[in-house]
Order: C-alpha cells, then sequence, then structure tokens
C-alpha cells in the first residue's frame, strides 16, 4: 500500500509501532500509515505461523488486527491518532 | 434500552439511507446503525474525518445527496456502531464508541450489503494481496493504492474501476487478468445502453487504461503468488468459459508488489439467517438470499430487506429497494394505509424493474463461475482464521461431510473470526463438487451471535461489581 501523492493530509502526527515512531497523519487509515512505514506484514497466523496484512479493508476478514493501545483492533477500520502504540502480532 | 424505535435499520449504505430517509419522512421513529463512523456504505464512502473530501464525481455527489437527505429527517444515525445481537421479537444489541446499545424495535430492516467472493490460490494469504473490493475502498476513501505495481485481477466491473482508479492515482498496473472474454461483456451491452451515463464513465475508464498501456488478459486468472514475506509476482494462465483453469496450460509471470483479486460479490445475510428468515439459493444474484415476498418483507414478520444483501443489483436499484422496504414497513405499522401503498409503490416498482436490469447485468459479470474452484490447489490455504487448505477440506468430503455447518464441526473451517465470511464461497463450492451435489444442498452456515467480533470489555462495560446480584451470605 502507497499513499497517492498530492492527496492532503494536513495534520502530521505521530505514533509508536513495536516501539519506533512512526511519522503518520491525523485521521488516515492505520493499515495505510502502517504499510508506508513499511509495515505490510502485520502479523503471522496463528496455526501455520504465515505472514499475513491487511486484506478485505471492510472490517470483515481480520486479518489485519494490531494492538493498539492493548486493545485489539483492525487496522483498516482504525483511524490514525496522535500517540497510538501499536504492536504488531508478528512472532519476534 | 432504547424502547421506542419504530425501525431499526441495519447498514447505512444506499439501501439503508433511503430507506431510514423515507421512513422518517413516513412519521416513523427510525434509527440506522453502520460500522462506519459516517453514513455511505462501501460504495459512497466519504473521507475520514479530520482528511478533506475527495474530488467530486458522479458517485460522490449522489452519496452526498442520500447523506443530505437522511440528515434532514429526524432519523437517528449511530456510526462505528456493530450489531452482533439480534432475536425475533426483536432485540437487537450492538457496541458502539460509547459501548453496548440495545434496541427492541418493532420493525428491523437489513441493509447489509455484501462481502466479497475472493477463490483463492496458493500465496493468496500473502501480504500485498488485497480484495478488489478492498482496492476501491483504498482508492476512494484511503487515497491510497494497493502498491506501486499492481496486477488487477479476478471478474466484474470493479476490474476496470480498480485499474482506472490506480492510473489516475499515479500508480502502474502491471496487468488486468480478466475471467471474462469480449463477448461476455458486449453480451451485457444492450442492458448497459439503458444507462448511458454508467456506459460513458465505464469508456473513460477503458481509455485510461488503454493508454497507459496496461496489457488486458482476457479469459485468464491468477494461478498463483509468488513471494516469501509479500508478493512480488503472479503467475496468470488461461481459464475457460466456466472459469475453469486447466492445470496443463502454460502460465508466465508478471513481476508486481502489489495483487487486487476478487470474483465477485456476495449477498451479505448473517442478520437475515440470525432471525430465522428462509433464504433460496440463487447463482446469479450472488448466492444465498433473503426470500421476499411481493415487495420487502422477508419471511419473518417485520424483519425487511433491501440492497445488495437481497441479490446483486447495484446502488442505484438498492435505493429504489429501500424506499420500498420503508413503505412497505410504514404499511405493516400501521402508518400507511394500502391505497397510499399501492399508489407510491406502483412508481417504484417500475423504476426498480429499470434499474435492476442494469445492474442484473453486471452482477452475472461477477456470479460465480461453476468451475472457479479448479484453481483452489491442495496446498491452498482457503481457511484464513483456521489456516486450513483444500486438501484438509477434500478429506472432510471425502469421509463424508456434505454440509458447510457438517465442515465446520469436522475441521473448524469457519470457525475462525471472520465466521466464515471469507471462506464459505470456496468451502461451499469445493463440497458441492466433491460429494456430487449442489450449493443448495451443502446450505448455508448457521448464523450464531457475535455475528461480528466484540470485545468481552464493550459488553460488560455497563456494570459494576455492585450490579450483580448477590445472595445473602449463609450463617456462620
Amino acid at each position: 500500500m502507497k499513499r497517492i501523492e498530492g492527496a492532503a493530509r494536513p495534520t502530521t502526527v505521530h505514533i509508536t509501532v513495536d516501539g519506533r515512531q512512526v511519522v503518520a497523519f491525523e485521521g488516515e487509515c492505520l493499515a495505510v500509515a502502517l504499510a508506508a512505514a513499511g509495515h505490510r506484514h502485520l502479523r503471522d497466523s496463528p496455526q501455520r505461523g504465515t505472514p499475513r496484512g491487511a486484506f478485505c479493508m471492510m472490517g470483515v476478514c481480520q486479518e489485519c488486527l494490531v494492538t493498539c493501545d492493548d486493545v485489539k483492533v483492525t487496522s483498516c477500520s482504525t483511524p490514525v491518532r496522535d500517540g497510538m502504540r501499536i504492536t504488531l502480532g508478528r512472532a519476534p | 434500552m432504547r424502547a421506542s424505535t419504530d425501525l431499526l435499520v441495519v447498514g447505512a449504505g444506499p439501501a439503508g439511507m433511503a430507506a431510514a430517509t423515507l421512513a422518517a419522512e413516513l412519521g416513523l421513529v427510525v434509527e440506522i446503525v453502520d460500522d462506519s463512523i459516517t453514513p455511505g456504505g462501501q460504495v459512497y464512502r466519504t473521507a475520514p474525518p479530520g482528511l478533506p473530501a475527495r474530488d467530486s464525481s458522479p458517485d460522490s455527489r449522489k452519496g452526498d445527496a442520500l447523506r443530505r437527505a437522511l440528515a434532514g429527517t429526524g432519523a437517528r444515525f449511530h456510526g462505528a456502531t456493530r450489531i452482533w445481537f439480534a432475536a425475533p421479537g426483536f432485540t437487537v444489541a450492538g457496541v458502539g464508541p460509547q459501548g453496548p446499545v440495545t434496541w427492541s424495535p418493532r420493525a428491523i430492516l437489513a441493509a447489509s450489503g455484501t462481502t466479497e467472493r475472493v477463490m483463492p490460490v496458493p500465496g493468496v494469504t500473502l501480504p500485498g494481496v488485497v480484495g478488489l473490493a478492498g482496492a476501491t475502498i483504498l482508492l476512494k476513501t484511503h487515497q491510497a493504492l494497493p502498491g506501486t505495481r499492481t496486477v488487477v485481477a479476478g471478474a466484474g466491473p470493479l476490474l476496470i474501476a480498480v485499474a482506472a482508479g490506480i492510473i489516475k492515482g499515479g500508480g502502474s498496473v502491471a496487468a488486468i487478468v480478466d475471467h471474462a472474454s469480449r463477448g461476455d461483456w458486449l453480451s451485457r451491452l444492450p442492458a448497459l445502453l439503458s444507462r448511458t451515463d454508467l456506459l460513458r464513465q465505464g469508456m473513460d475508464w477503458l481509455r485510461l487504461i488503454r493508454r497507459a498501456r496496461v496489457p488486458y488478459f482476457r479469459r485468464h486468472g491468477v494461478r498463483r503468488v509468488h513471494g516469501e514475506d509479500a508478493v512480488t509476482a503472479v503467475e496468470i494462465a488461461p481459464v475457460d468459459a466456466d472459469g475453469a483453469m486447466r492445470a496443463d496450460a502454460a502460465g508466465r509471470r508478471v513481476d508486481c508488489d502489489a495483487l487486487a483479486i476478487g470474483h465477485g460479490l456476495v449477498p451479505a445475510t448473517e442478520l437475515t439467517r440470525l432471525l430465522g428468515a428462509a433464504h433460496d439459493y440463487d447463482q446469479s444474484a450472488g448466492g444465498w438470499i433473503p426470500r421476499l415476498g411481493a415487495d420487502q418483507q422477508t419471511s419473518v414478520e417485520g424483519l425487511f430487506a433491501a440492497g445488495d444483501g437481497t441479490g446483486i443489483s447495484g446502488a442505484d436499484a438498492a435505493v429504489l429497494e429501500g424506499r420500498l422496504a420503508a413503505l412497505d414497513a410504514a404499511r405493516h405499522l400501521g402508518r400507511l394505509g394500502e391505497a397510499a401503498f399501492e399508489q407510491r409503490a406502483r412508481t417504484l416498482r417500475r423504476d426498480l424493474a429499470r434499474a435492476r436490469r442494469f445492474g442484473a447485468a453486471m452482477g452475472s459479470l461477477m456470479a460465480l463461475r461453476d468451475g472457479l474452484a479448479a484453481q483452489v490447489t491442495p496446498d491452498t490455504v482457503v481457511c484464513r482464521c483456521e489456516d486450513i487448505t483444500r486438501a484438509e477440506i477434500d478429506e472432510a468430503a471425502a469421509a463424508g461431510v456434505r454440509t458447510l455447518n457438517q465442515l465446520k464441526s469436522a475441521i473448524r473451517c469457519g470457525m475462525g473470526p471472520c465466521q466464515g465470511r471469507m471462506c464459505g464461497e470456496a468451502a461451499a463450492t469445493l463440497i458441492a463438487g466433491a460429494s456430487g451435489s449442489d450449493r443448495k444442498a451443502v446450505g448455508q452456515w448457521t448464523a450464531r451471535a457475535p455475528i461480528r467480533p466484540v470485545q468481552l470489555a464493550d459488553l460488560v462495560a455497563t456494570y459494576d461489581y455492585d450490579d450483580i446480584p448477590k445472595p445473602p451470605p449463609a450463617p456462620a
């Protein structure tokens, strides 16, 4: 996923992903912000441990689940807010 | 508990918005609920709050008009609210930004829209692969491209819409891989001519695609997605008229860093199933659909349904169905006399027939093709949540599994957090094929609450320790 250049994104914010600070934009889709920071692989599947990322983009498939401030959220349907703490569901 | 609601509309896409607006105008106490923060549904989604609206287009203007009309009525909108429970009678429970909400409406209108059918191939679970409908949301709502170089594959008009959207957004389309032949498209032309505005939009998109010199592979499909940690290439191969891919046909490798793939839309029927309505299987309508009476009432009294959730026929038909459902509900609730109903319904039914003609022509391009399951190899993951492969499903079928519910009990296919929404189409088609029966015999998953994942903390949010009834301690 890649942000369309020239599309207006007025407010820069900071979130952390696995403890590292990432620049994102207020209100944008969390899955897009994570991909822009190089995180398309968001979690590993629970049984076989294969890489997974945002797929349906409408909050149905649950493949884009990440932990946001200690709560599991679908990153495709979560708008970015300043100071979010994101933990990916990948094996270390 | 919100006890005074006449009509609870579930889903705020074109059907839900139009229904809630008219029902409120007819004097009903209406509440309307949607997962999204603002009304619009998938087709008329707005930019997220805090981001500026995207450029005006015919679609965005239609969506804005429906939103404005809804906002101008007394209908109360609950955004970012998930319905997870419903029982006959009616009781409906959801979780919204303020915590749990419960309604006991006199009538319900299900306007739940669709989910996307993606027939899996090896590697389809890799990051960088998104649904075709998902790609439209990325482009329209999130102002993002699926990748730097995207293969657009599958069936139906979304292929052209997504490819054109990527090019407009400054991205590159590595290839369009279309199950349909040129003849499949041309045979829909007479129906398309009934809507010259939409036909013109389609021609504009095709011109954009041609100018960008995008390779267009007709009657082809994706055979395999390559990549370790994310998609790096796809292998495409020819398919026959039934959508079946021959294992021996020579493939072709296309390098890319994203794949948008979808094989049509499927009516979302969790709510009508949960409430016990009768459903029928109609392949050309997209799959299982609630059985409707003369107008929009299901087999459950007081439960109405409208929009693509009752058969894929597009946004324009959905608006008209929504209005017809609102009239039907108002009549049911005693707000509208028989004569007034008939007078208003007559015009709607006539317009609906015309709108459905166009919608059905597009919908039939997206209908399940009988051979589509041939692309699912034994090692392909079918159920993403539980990591279940085709080989495991075939094994279960060989051991006697004949229905979706038996499959779920036998090997947990469809039991994960998506509740079988992603794998149901493939799993049902595979069982039907393996056991020589049909999709009707294989049935649907039994819908069970919670129909959407909810946090336990959200459900118990309104209780304190002191609220729990406790018997007095036994005497010492």
